[in-house]
């Protein structure tokens, strides 16, 4: 006889399943079925941000020769490309890594093991989600460092 | 005795191999994207950081690389929109066989598109 488990992304105790099969309670009840939905949900929209990422940044003009410098700069003064491009960073950030959430629980049978796999997985997205907004939002197209005009950046005429 | 079950979605054939493919394709973006992210932020360092570290990004080798991820990104995005068919439309799991070759045909014509005109610019004389 084979023992199936009970799936380890809602284990038995966690308030989710047992006892009596418990839908509603604790305030974990409906993560899965949120995470669920919000897969489903973020990736129509990341199909729509990331072909239009990918149309506008490689397939339009000179394509990839024409990003550098001066190509970010060109598309982060204007905050509709700001936003399209945060939103597709917070959405791809999580909808990957509650992704690799899922993976985790179903491959790495150990609860040491899962456990430490998702708390590096939840750093790095942790600082990729913040650095990735600091730089939208805190970039500057004319850097000067000590009173020194870096070269490549796009200074105003003094 | 066990019997084999009959006519599920994830075991076996065109349900579960592009099961397996969508799991692959979402680890290869997942990891792509954290390093897309370290790099694009050279911005913020200088102008001549991100530049140099793009400039990787513009030989031979990685416009391979670029067309390859591509190739997993279409694929996971229309085996995506094929997911949710399966779950929100009524005839989704009758028809998630059919629904596959769709998408397997959309992918091919996507990724072609994409391929001749990104690697004719990448490797293309500049």
């Amino acid at each position: 006889m084979t023992t199936i488990e009970s799936p380890r992304s809602g284990k038995i105790g966690s308030g989710k399943i047992a006892p009596k099969y418990n839908r509603t309670g604790s305030s974990r009840g409906n993560f899965e079925m949120i995470a669920w939905l919000f897969m489903r949900l973020s990736g129509i929209v990341l199909v729509v941000l990331i072909f239009g990422h990918l149309f506008v940044n490689l397939l339009v003009g000179e394509g990839i020769h024409a990003i550098d410098f001066g190509f970010v700069a060109g598309k982060w003064a204007d905050p509709f490309w700001q936003f399209w491009d945060l939103a597709m960073l917070w959405l791809a950030m999580l909808h990957g890594t509650n992704g690799v959430r899922t993976i985790i629980n179903d491959y790495a049978e150990k609860d040491s093991t899962r456990f430490w796999l998702k708390v590096v997985l939840y750093a790095a997205t942790a600082v990729i989600i913040i650095l990735g907004t600091l730089v939208i939002f805190t970039f500057n197209p004319c850097p000067v460092v000590d009173g020194v005009q870096l070269p490549g950046g796009f200074c105003p005429a003094p | 005795m066990p019997t084999k079950p009959a006519g599920t979605l994830y075991r076996g054939r065109e349900g579960m191999w592009s099961w397996v493919g969508h799991r692959i394709t979402g680890v290869v973006i997942f990891f792509f994207l954290l390093v897309h992210v370290l790099d694009t932020s050279l911005v913020r360092v200088s102008p001549e950081a991100y530049t140099a570290v793009i400039g990787a990004y513009k030989n031979p080798l990685m416009a391979l690389g670029e067309t390859g991820l591509v190739a997993a990104i279409i694929f996971h995005a229309f085996n995506g929109l094929r997911v949710i068919a399966i779950d929100f439309w009524k005839k989704g799991a009758k028809y998630q066989r059919q629904m596959l070759w769709i998408v397997l045909a959309l992918w091919l014509v996507t990724f072609a598109g994409f391929a001749i005109r990104h690697l004719s610019l990448a490797l293309g004389g500049h």
